[in-house]
């Protein structure tokens, strides 16, 4: 059990579990290139989306595992440490009302996908609408949305790090090596074997976060009493602070029931429009695969739920979260609450589960906007006539290049700069959500006007959250005692602002959404009445509900995305 | 792109009544967490769990029942003729 004070030499039993887990899933990862193979890996429809070949089960655990990310574990219960409900337990709500919403529009979204051979959202865009610039803004929200989430994993795995012994102060090299090699041994399993690696991989991840999540619930119940942590919880939370007013919430209230349901309803809504998710449905074999899972994915949300009052077990038992070097971060509460209380055995079997679980969404998301450069930035705008195993091999490139991006953006930047943007990217994600979802029912909405909204939303998300300041305090520890520091103030603070025109904070995603849609809406209503074109619609109302395409449909959609078949007299 | 012919045998658009039964129990769950002021509260406790964190972590397993029916629901509209 460790005391306040920082420092202490590498855990090495932690270290050996970790190590031997880490193994395990790396010859997992380059096995996974001959798993339920098909005949040949170089086309985007194997690498980037496993054949659209997987089943129920298998879709369980690579959507559980690509959405209940290893930051998720980490930032979640670190929320919940240090204010509570609005910023931490709106996850579990959020984690909830997603599966009821995806239900209903995914299954047409994998339809026309699949019917038309559609690899990214922003394919669909372009096959609906006729719009390159608008199917350009999907894409390119898409992969900036996603970039600072893969580096947030890599945040996963430091805390991981830290916790074990690693990292802190040291020269750069030491401190970071660690981390280059698991990043470098990802990238060269996901280059191999492409969206098999981290459907093998989520197997083991999933089966471990499972495993500790029963053993902690069951430790917390008896060694501190729920009873117990919620007081704890209840008492740090409604503490005024030096300051002024508590700054953490135990039970929402009249201030703040918008900001913790719009938090709620905003995430839920924008979830299944970051490429990652989306990959993982349009790796799925047939609609019902989606609405199965759909129903049984909630099971991680409860699993979610009792990771996050994980937060305030560490409050109850006084963990200290002083990283390496000597500054308070809540996001080490977990690990830290791991390492704590259970044998070290164990707490390397805990830490594991993060560690592989930053490696599952790393690899999909890298996967997902890989996908979007290929199909909607290299083909579209340069290469027009890529067959399908050039396409491959851009994507696999481009997903080394992404997660190096991510691993230098970690590096060499602040931790706080890639929560920054990771909080940016859930406000402009949601803006897709127009184009996309109102797409797969409707063509009324107008391209120009759907690309102006967007536009919009953007900027004013954007310019908002930065908006949005507060003190840049940290705590140090100096002499075992923790001193806090201010050093002037900070931008992106928090993500809910006041709605316009109005004093009641709403997550910002959603006030930028009704920005969004009020100008689609009226933009529309212009376009349409000065009778602008509108472009040619490549789907047709039955392609939505279509669930396998007919052998003789598929050939001519292959034949017509691989544009590699000359149209020349002589070839039949 | 031109439309290939599309075979009889593609699916047709749900019932109306099935979509309708399905549309409600998919509404539920996302009622029950969207009244946010009625389940913000501290009492009834259970086994020390204040009502508002007992509420959510309920409904991740009530949810799944409600999203599970829709399924059945659609999945029966669709095997009748």
């Amino acid at each position: 059990m460790r005391g306040l004070a920082v420092g202490g030499g590498v855990h090495s039993t932690e270290l050996a579990v970790v190590l031997g887990f880490f193994a395990l899933v790396t010859i997992g990862g380059f096995v996974a290139a001959r798993w339920r193979r098909g005949q040949s890996m170089h086309s985007l429809d194997e690498w980037g989306l496993g054949g659209r070949s997987f089943g129920s089960v298998i879709t369980w655990f690579l959507l559980g595992g690509d959405l209940y990310t290893a930051y998720t574990f980490v930032a979640v219960p670190a929320a919940m440490y240090a204010t509570g409900a609005v910023t931490g337990w709106f996850a579990v709500p959020y984690t909830i009302v997603a599966y009821p919403i995806i239900f209903i529009f995914m299954p047409r979204m994998w339809s026309v996908c699949h019917k038309h051979g559609y690899v990214t959202p922003a394919d669909f865009v372009r096959g609906r609408y006729d719009s390159r610039g608008l199917a350009l803004a999907v894409a390119i929200t898409g992969i900036i949305a996603t970039m600072p989430y893969i580096a947030l994993q890599l945040v996963g795995i430091q805390a991981v790090l830290d916790t074990m012994g690693i990292g802190g102060t040291g020269s750069w090299f030491a401190r970071d090596l660690p981390l280059i090699v698991a990043f470098a041994v990802l990238a060269a399993y996901t280059y191999t074997s492409g969206l098999r690696a981290p459907a093998l991989i989520a197997f083991v991840k999933d089966t471990l976060v499972y495993i500790v999540i029963v053993v902690a619930i069951i430790y917390v119940g008896v060694k501190f009493g729920y009873g117990e942590i919620f007081t704890a919880a209840k008492t740090k939370m409604t503490k005024p602070t030096p300051a002024g007013p508590p700054t953490g919430v135990f039970i929402t209230s009249k201030a703040n029931y918008w900001a913790f349901g719009t938090l709620a309803f905003g995430s839920a809504l924008a979830l299944f429009m970051y490429p990652h998710a989306m990959t993982g449905v349009l790796a799925a074999r047939g609609r019902n695969v989606i609405r199965r899972n759909a129903a049984f994915l909630p099971a991680y949300s409860l699993m979610l739920a009792f990771l996050a009052l994980l937060g305030f077990a560490a409050i109850y038992n006084k963990t200290p979260v002083f990283g390496r070097d000597g500054y308070a971060n809540a996001q080490l509460a977990v690990p830290h609450l791991f390492d704590q209380v259970f044998p070290s055995w164990f707490a390397g079997v805990a830490l594991a589960a993060i560690a592989v679980g930053a490696l599952v969404p790393a690899a999909i998301m890298s996967i997902a906007a890989a996908n979007l450069f290929t199909r909607n930035i290299y083909r579209e705008f340069f290469a027009p006539n890529a067959a399908p195993k050039q396409e491959a091999t851009v994507s696999k490139v481009v997903s080394l290049v992404v997660k190096f991006g991510a691993l230098i953006f970690v590096l060499s930047l602040d931790r706080q700069n890639a929560i920054n943007f990771q909080l940016l990217g859930g406000v402009w994600i949601l803006q897709t959500l127009v184009a996309i979802v109102a797409g797969l029912y409707t063509r009324w909405l107008h391209r120009w006007a759907l690309l102006l909204g967007w536009a919009t939303a953007m900027i004013y998300g954007t310019v908002t959250a930065y908006r949005q300041t507060v003190p840049n305090v940290k705590v140090k520890l100096v002499n075992g005692t923790p001193t806090p520091q201010v050093h002037g103030t900070r931008h992106f603070g928090t993500s809910v602002a006041d709605f316009p025109f109005t004093h009641t904070k709403v997550y910002i995603a959603i006030s930028a959404l009704v920005i969004n849609l009020v100008v689609v809406v009226v933009v529309t209503l212009i376009l349409r009445a000065l009778r602008t074109p509108a472009g040619v619609d490549a789907t047709s109302p039955e392609d939505y509900y279509a669930d396998a395409p007919s052998d003789a449909v598929l050939s001519t959609v292959e034949r017509e995305m691989s544009g590699a078949e000359p149209h020349s007299p002589g070839a039949t | 792109m031109s439309a290939p012919a599309v075979p009889s045998s593609q699916r047709k658009r749900l019932p109306t009544r099935a979509a309708v039964v399905a549309g409600l129990l998919l509404l539920i769950p996302v009622i029950a967490l969207g009244i946010v002021p009625v389940y913000s509260r501290e009492t009834p406790k259970l086994w020390g769990f204040p009502f508002f964190y007992w509420y959510a972590i309920l409904w991740t397993l009530l949810a799944p029942v409600f999203t599970y029916s829709a399924y059945l629901v659609i999945a029966r509209a669709r095997r009748q003729p």
